[in-house]
């Protein structure tokens, strides 16, 4: 009779971690499609229907970019923190705090031409976001609070104040939904000419590949990696880790802000009331899944996207619309219990002796 | 002969591709006291956690009195009698020590008395004249004690066989020679005990047999009153010829690098754990500090290297004052560094050789420019340092955590001497290595010294600090006791000190 045991194993690829996350995306897949036959549908027809939805056709992939631009900067402002062991759950209120900020600039800034005033929009909504988290990163820094308390709570917070002013003092006349006006069109970043893809996917990606370099090749990225594996080892090279703190949290959360400057300026157009619409959170799931590389955010994030739009079509079939949001969570949740086979692999072995 | 009450045959364990124990024999009789013998790595442990039901064994048998047993859980292995001190003692220190032994027994009752509990367990600490107050809280004790109440845990639960690992680490001289006396008595009424160890007196004076074990293998079993240094040497260590590192008689100079006076610090639980300490350090010189382990050297080696926070008196390095200056002010004026926990503390195991050893050096000019790291004399250097320092490893992008302890501590070594320091502290720099890794760690110490390096050498092995130290500082409860010449210092002086008596 064969027994089966667990080994731990000692060494482990990028290959292999990237292989266990496809397979484990498979299993939950799998789990999903028993809840979706339980409810009563063909899981078959409901996968290939939002499959082909989402991404084999051009207006699916478009659609898929578009919606992926703030999971993406969400996702790599997240992941940034994450790297160094903070907790910053506040991606969804540092983005609203930026879509403010951006739509502030608009209200109130001075006129520029075309580009400085898009560059100036775009530092705005990055310093709101910076502005949100560093009120979290300052009392972490100086006094140990919990990060991931704070920039829970601060979410709160900044949506709140988000719905108050698209309600209320910036909101569109004429509207019945809390919104401002439409952005004038010299902030609209442009498309690609002949793709019909805002231009803001290219500069998110070189975000990414700037940060990927930022990670591997300098001196700051390098404490980051250190604070973040051994904080006793980065005391003990007198790295200093408040600053970082700063640092970090501060990028993390203008990163995040960022995501209110695309939607705003290639997306909707307009500072609207649940604007975040949960990107924040979403783009905590997305860092974990791409293990906080910035290249696997953009390609997850893409990924994700597409899901989210593709059940929109199947709720046709009257399948709910939530099945995206399960489809997500189980994904979530079982690549990353998978992660246990990164770190142990599984022996069939001969049954040993019988004990007395 | 008498019957084995365990015997273990051609036990084989692997690690992945490591083979921890490869075919390895083993009996122990009633009534004896049987050393296992060995470098660290030997495969003493692993044998013995697999003796315990931690690890089981890929192949080979377990015979428990003539039986072929299998030991799948530390639980069975409890219940056939088998137990087991750890070197970590796995005691809840504010739990007193009869509830601590009650908790390790498998029908705790729901409700328990104190009275009664504690008059069962000061009977059996009276029987084997252990001699621990059972209502004593555990935090309270001493470490020998602690040892004596792990050692009651196992009696109370009925233990026939005892497993103790390295028992006399942590424990002073006369502290160890007491233990042994206990495990002789416990041996004399007829139960089993195992020691593992790697002192080789020790084990001849107190064992009744020895084995010792060589890469995974038994190299050799033998009596005690068979065994000679010369056999167990040439068992330990191999047929390698074992020439000790003694230092030439040396004049150092006198210029003075680092000088501490009046040192006051406080340890984690912020209890005064260093006490008005004073002593200077010459260029060129090696300065020992004896001690039992936890008598405050960590406090003040991390004192001096400006990792916690100095509460009176006054350091100064080459004539500056360091105090109350920052880490990297303390790096960048040239101390360096090897701290006891070097995998915690000195390395980030998860990263790669070349990202260990910039660790302290990322921002000088050698290793990034405008906060670019220089990747390719990165790669360099690393290789450079496996040459150099004959550091054995998979590769300079393997993690570091994947390396052998020896290997681990001559990168960290070479790291922090090549940032050229004035002042060089090491805290315990061989322990738990071998002895190649031992006499090659030596020799960098040595080397540097000769460069005009202060060395600051913290260790509990009186042996090393006899044939390192120029000069020898002996802590006890954090006081400096007395500071001596080597050629005026003898083991029974220094051992006497750091039990803490006056000279």
């Amino acid at each position: 009779m064969k027994k089966i045991r667990l080994e731990k194993k000692t060494t482990s690829s990028g290959f292999s971690v990237f292989l266990n996350s496809v397979l484990f995306t498979g299993v939950a897949l799998v789990f999903c499609a028993f809840i979706i036959a339980a409810v009563g549908f063909n899981p078959i027809e409901v996968y290939s229907k939002m499959f082909r939805k989402a991404f084999l056709s051009m207006r699916g992939i478009r659609k898929a970019i578009e919606s992926g631009l703030p999971l993406m900067l969400c996702g790599l402002g997240v992941s940034i923190a994450f790297r160094m062991n903070l907790n910053n759950i506040g991606a969804e209120g540092q983005y609203a705090v930026g879509a403010i900020f951006g739509a502030a600039y608009v209200l109130y800034g001075p006129e520029l031409p075309r580009v400085p005033g898009m560059v100036m929009l775009a530092l705005c909504c990055f310093a709101g976001g910076a502005l949100w988290a560093l009120l979290c990163a300052v009392p972490k820094a100086f006094w140990g609070v919990d990060e991931s308390i704070t920039t829970l709570m601060l979410n709160y917070v900044a949506l709140i104040l988000l719905s108050y002013l698209c309600l209320g003092p910036w909101k569109a006349k004429g509207q019945n939904v809390g919104q401002t006006e439409k952005i004038p069109e010299i902030f609209e970043i442009p498309e690609i000419p002949g793709l019909e893809i805002s231009l803001a996917f290219p500069v998110v990606t070189l975000i990414a590949l700037l940060l990927f370099f930022f990670y591997r090749c300098t001196t700051s990225g390098y404490q980051i990696n250190v604070i973040g594996k051994s904080l006793t080892a980065a005391r003990y090279a007198g790295i200093n880790i408040r600053k970082n703190i700063l640092l970090v949290l501060g990028l993390s959360g203008g990163l995040a802000g960022l995501a209110g400057f695309v939607q705003y300026a290639a997306v909707t157009g307009r500072v609207q009331e649940n604007m975040p619409n949960n990107a924040g959170y979403t783009g905590i799931v997305i860092a974990y899944l791409s293990r906080f590389n910035p290249i696997v955010v953009i390609i997850v994030s893409v990924l994700f996207a597409g899901l989210q739009n593709s059940s929109a079509t199947v709720q046709v079939m009257g399948v709910p619309a939530q099945i995206a949001t399960m489809i997500q969570g189980a994904i979530m949740i079982i690549v990353i219990a998978g992660d246990f086979f990164q770190r142990y692999k599984i022996v069939f072995a001969e049954k040993g002796g019988k004990a007395s | 002969m008498k019957e084995p009450v365990i015997e273990m045959r051609n036990i084989t364990k692997r690690f992945g591709d490591v083979i921890a124990n490869e075919n390895v024999n083993l009996s122990l009789y009633p009534g004896e006291i049987h050393a296992l013998l060995g470098e660290n790595g030997a495969g003493k442990s692993t044998l013995m956690n697999v003796l315990t039901g931690i690890y089981r064994p890929n192949s080979g048998e377990i015979y428990y009195h003539g039986k072929k047993v299998s030991i799948r859980s530390p639980k069975q292995a409890v219940d056939m009698g088998i137990g087991m001190v750890h070197q970590h003692f796995r005691l809840i220190p504010p739990l007193s020590v009869a509830e601590n032994v009650f908790l390790y027994m498998p029908d705790c009752k729901k409700i328990l008395r104190q009275k009664e509990m504690e008059e069962a367990i000061d009977a059996c600490s009276r029987e084997f004249h252990l001699d621990v107050d059972a209502s004593a809280k555990v935090w309270q004790l001493s470490v020998g004690e602690q040892q004596r109440v792990e050692i009651i845990k196992l009696l109370y639960r009925g233990a026939d066989i005892l497993i103790l690992d390295e028992p006399s680490a942590v424990l002073t001289a006369q502290e160890a020679v007491e233990m042994f006396k206990v495990l002789r008595k416990m041996a004399d009424s007829g139960k089993s005990v195992i020691i593992i160890s790697h002192k080789m007196n020790e084990v001849m004076q107190n064992a009744d047999r020895i084995t010792v074990l060589k890469g995974g293998r038994v190299e050799d079993t033998m009596e005690a009153a068979d065994a000679t240094i010369d056999r167990l040497t040439r068992a330990v260590v191999g047929d390698r010829e074992f020439v000790p590192q003694v230092r030439q008689n040396r004049t150092f100079t006198e210029e003075i690098v680092l000088q501490a006076e009046g040192l006051s610090v406080k340890n984690d639980k912020g209890l005064e754990a260093v006490r008005n300490v004073s002593f200077t350090i010459h260029a060129g010189e090696i300065f020992g500090i004896a001690g039992v382990a936890g008598n405050g050297q960590k406090e003040l080696t991390e004192a001096i290297a400006g990792l916690r926070k100095i509460q009176k008196g006054k350091v100064t390095v080459n004539g500056e004052d360091l105090t109350s200056l920052s880490v990297r002010k303390h790096i960048d004026k040239g101390v360096s560094f090897i701290p006891e926990d070097r995998l915690s503390m000195g390395l980030v195991p998860s990263l790669d050789m070349a990202d260990n050893m910039i660790l302290k050096h990322f921002g000088s000019e050698k290793f990034s420019r405008r906060g670019i790291l220089k990747k390719k004399v990165m790669d360099e250097t690393a290789a450079s340092y496996i040459e150099r320092y004959d550091i054995k490893t998979a590769g300079i992008h393997s993690p570091v955590g994947l390396m052998s302890g020896g290997n681990q501590q001559k990168l960290l070594i070479a790291r922090e001497v090549n940032g050229n320091p004035s002042l060089l502290v090491a805290s315990y720099p061989v322990r738990g290595l071998d002895i190649g890794a031992t006499e090659a760690i030596h020799k960098i110490l040595l080397e540097e010294s000769a460069k005009g390096t202060a060395i600051l050498l913290v260790s509990e092995e009186l042996d090393e600090i006899f044939q390192m130290a120029d000069r020898i500082g002996v802590m006890c409860d954090g006081n400096m006791m007395a500071v001596l010449d080597r050629e005026s210092a003898d083991y029974e002086t220094i051992g006497k000190l750091m039990s803490g008596e006056q000279l």
